[in-house]
């Protein structure tokens, strides 16, 4: 069902949820330079439920990390629904985080001594949310990734698949125009692993958000809507799969 | 979910780690309490021993001060009845006052002849009523505690009064005064009849005493100890006063316990100035309140002025040099093991904060990923640090005032520097609480201070190495 479209062509379109200008991004181990990205230059289309696949050591945590205004790059200009991030202070950057982007991880990275509830709470409080407004958005997403009866547990009494339902929960509840996940499946068994990846597109569908998520593993291709396919911090090709 | 809620299940995560920071904590709240409380009980005492005998305040003739006590009798106050009444009739100075008199300062020979014993003293002449009245003060409620430095003097007889300890010793009036640790047993000589020399004193005296309830009043003047004290007069004859010495009374210091007698402010006069103009050397000035003495220092000064008078005032510090030592050094130990302990706090939370931060890293990490910004971060661990330092305060000083009231109920005791004998170990719990407020907010400096360091360090992390610290 997916048909490869040539990496230039997949760059135009202003209406691009993420933009890459020319992005660079070296890390110096010691005096020697990592280039990690050589100079990308790509569009992450709005509303849609992409994945980046690549090996290990080809780019992908460094990708996700400066989409999610984690890190800067090195060289070049990123957009983010159309803001261009590079000129933001650190407090800005908190706040556009904290407002736009919902982040799941691959080590769930759950606060342990909060409960599921006031994980998935959490970036509400941050946000200064009114407290009955609070509970009614937190227990309606605890309720859509099925962990209302476990809402008063904390992480260490989670299994892994419940504690990455609780990330994808705390991601969402914030309502964010991205949602980024870092190999969200790599600390969970396959079927688990799967389960995960429908549960975070069948969230995607009802919020709308646009999803980027990374794997190094080539079988997940068929859960995604758009595919870009990374190796040494290039562009090798995104796919678009037509359903 | 605030951060002082959050911080608190923080603090459970660790338990082993957090008892140990908050004992610490407690430790240094507890030991500055107590030691605290007993530095001020050691002040009270030293302020109530010296308030009782000095005053609060002296007026002085201009220069006696410095030069005066070489001479006493050419720095005598003139019409000094005058320069009382302008005290004690002041309507500012009237309601801070509790006793103002005259006294005498004089030095001298004394001379018990009758045993070959003579020694210089140091004379106070006194008004006795006053006198006594002085000896009531009590500011701080601890009379009752204190071992009794003076003895009442004699309000009816101008003849009579009191010596140091070591002066009744060195003038043989051991068995007379009742004076214990005489090695020599002293000799009969003291009694004002001349008994035979032959006659054991110790035996006689005794014997005398026991029985002298039952003898007149009169019979019982005789067997009063009599001294014969010698001094130069203003116009520079000598002169010789019968003095009575009714009691032999201990004095902390031991150069004061040798040469120390109290008399009668006239028999001072009479010995002072023989047959001239009869003047005061000094005006002394009890306070209700030690807290007012500058208040009433710069009114008197005022008078003076105003007046025009030829005098000095001189107060508590200056005229006790030994009690503003004592303060100053107590001060500066209690500055000492403060500062030990403010600095055992500061480490033991900076350590125990600086592992909590390199453990929470990737939780610092997702948190600033979640929007979180540094300064959230650094709050968090600050109210961490604080919590543990307000802890570990409360519970040191709960245990420091329960420690005090141990101390106090004991029955320890110790023996003081400048102290003849030991004395109770006893700790003020009375006003302390603002004591215990300061080390409680100090403390809770001390430990936010100290999470400050290794928080801003962990919210100064890259987010994306924090992160990636596993
Ligand atoms: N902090 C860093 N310092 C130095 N080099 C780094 C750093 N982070 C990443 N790199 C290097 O940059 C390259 C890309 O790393 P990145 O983590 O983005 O790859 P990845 O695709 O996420 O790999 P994985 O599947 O193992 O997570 C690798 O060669 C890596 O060694
Ligand atoms: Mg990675």
């Amino acid at each position: 069902m997916a048909i490869a479209i040539p990496i230039q062509s997949s760059t135009s379109g202003a209406e691009a949820a993420v933009r890459f200008h020319g992005v660079s991004k070296t890390y110096r181990l010691g005096d020697v330079p990592v280039e990690a990205l050589k100079s990308v230059s790509f569009g992450i289309p709005p509303q849609r439920f992409s994945m980046i696949l690549g090996p290990s050591g080809s780019g992908k945590s460094t990708l996700l990390n400066l989409i999610g205004c984690l890190d800067r790059p090195t060289a070049g200009v990123l957009e983010i629904g159309g803001e261009k991030i590079g000129a933001k202070s650190d407090d800005e950057l908190s706040e556009f985080r904290a407002r736009k982007i919902g982040f799941i991880f691959q080590n769930f990275n759950l606060i342990p001594v909060l409960s599921a509830y006031e994980n998935v709470e959490y970036p509400l409080v941050l946000l200064g949310v009114r407290p009955t407004e609070r509970k009614r958005r937190t227990l309606e997403i605890l309720k859509s990734v099925g962990l209302v009866e476990h809402r008063n547990h904390r992480p260490n009494q989670l299994s892994g698949g419940q504690k990455q339902r609780v990330a994808i929960a705390r991601a969402l509840v914030k309502g964010p125009t991205l949602v980024l996940a870092d190999e969200p499946t790599a600390n969970l068994d396959s079927q688990t692993g799967a389960a995960i990846i429908d549960l975070m597109r069948q969230v995607q569908h009802e919020h709308g958000a646009t999803f980027v998520f990374s794997t190094h593993d080539p079988q997940l291709i068929s859960h995604a809507e758009e595919v870009f396919s990374i190796r040494d911090g290039e562009l090798l090709e995104h796919r678009t799969a037509h359903s | 979910m605030s951060t002082i809620k959050i911080a608190a299940r923080n603090i459970t995560r660790n338990v082993r780690r957090s008892v140990m920071t908050i004992s610490a904590i407690a430790i240094g709240a507890m030991a500055t309490l107590v030691f605290g409380a007993f530095v001020s009980e050691i002040f009270v005492q030293i302020e109530t021993q010296n308030v009782v005998r000095s005053g609060h305040l002296a007026i002085y003739r201009e220069g006696y001060f410095k030069y005066g006590s070489g001479n006493p009798a050419a720095y005598g106050i003139p019409h000094y009845e005058t320069v009382l009444q302008l005290v004690k009739d002041d309507p500012v100075l009237k309601p801070l006052i509790n006793v103002v008199t005259p006294t005498v300062n004089l030095f001298g020979i004394a001379g018990n002849f009758e045993s070959d014993a003579s020694k210089t003293f140091m004379g106070l002449g006194v008004i006795p009523k006053d006198y006594n009245r002085m000896h009531e003060w009590d500011e701080h409620q601890i009379r009752a505690q204190l071992r009794e430095v003076d003895a009442p003097l004699n309000e009816l007889d101008e003849t009579h009064g009191f010596v140091g300890v070591g002066l009744g010793r060195i003038l043989r009036l051991c068995g007379a005064l009742k004076i214990a640790d005489c090695p020599n047993t002293a000799l009969p000589q003291d009694d004002a009849n001349g008994a035979g020399p032959s006659v054991p004193a110790k035996r006689d005296f005794a014997g005398l005493k026991d029985s002298g309830e039952g003898s007149t009043q009169q019979s019982g003047q005789s067997h009063v100890p009599r001294l014969d004290l010698l001094a130069a007069t203003s116009a520079g004859a000598p002169n010789v006063v019968n003095f009575y010495v009714d009691a032999a009374v201990a004095q902390g210091v031991k150069e004061l316990d040798d040469a120390f007698v109290v008399m009668n402010f006239h028999l001072a006069q009479q010995l002072l100035y023989g047959r001239g103009e009869k003047k005061a050397v000094g005006i002394v000035l009890q306070l209700h309140r030690t807290e007012d003495i500058d208040a009433a220092k710069r009114r008197i000064e005022g008078l003076i002025q105003s007046k025009g008078l030829d005098l000095e005032v001189r107060e508590l510090k200056e005229l006790q040099p030994f009690y503003r030592q004592v303060i100053g050094m107590m001060s500066a130990i209690f500055s000492f093991i403060s500062l030990v302990m403010v600095v055992i706090v500061l480490f033991t939370v900076v350590n125990t904060m600086s592992m909590s931060v390199m453990e929470r890293t990737p939780e610092i990490g997702t948190l600033r990923a979640i929007g979180v910004r540094k300064l959230g971060i650094t709050r968090q661990f600050v109210a961490e640090g604080l919590l543990l330092g307000l802890i570990g305060a409360t519970i040191g000083l709960l245990l420091g005032f329960v420690l005090n009231y141990l101390i106090n109920h004991s029955g320890l005791t110790w023996q003081p520097p400048g102290s003849a004998s030991p004395v109770p170990l006893l700790v003020r719990e009375n006003e302390i609480a603002p004591l215990a407020g300061i080390i409680w907010i100090s403390l809770a400096i001390v430990a936010v201070i100290a999470a400050w360091l290794p928080a801003r360090r962990g919210a100064r992390l890259t987010i994306v190495d924090a992160l990636g610290h596993v």
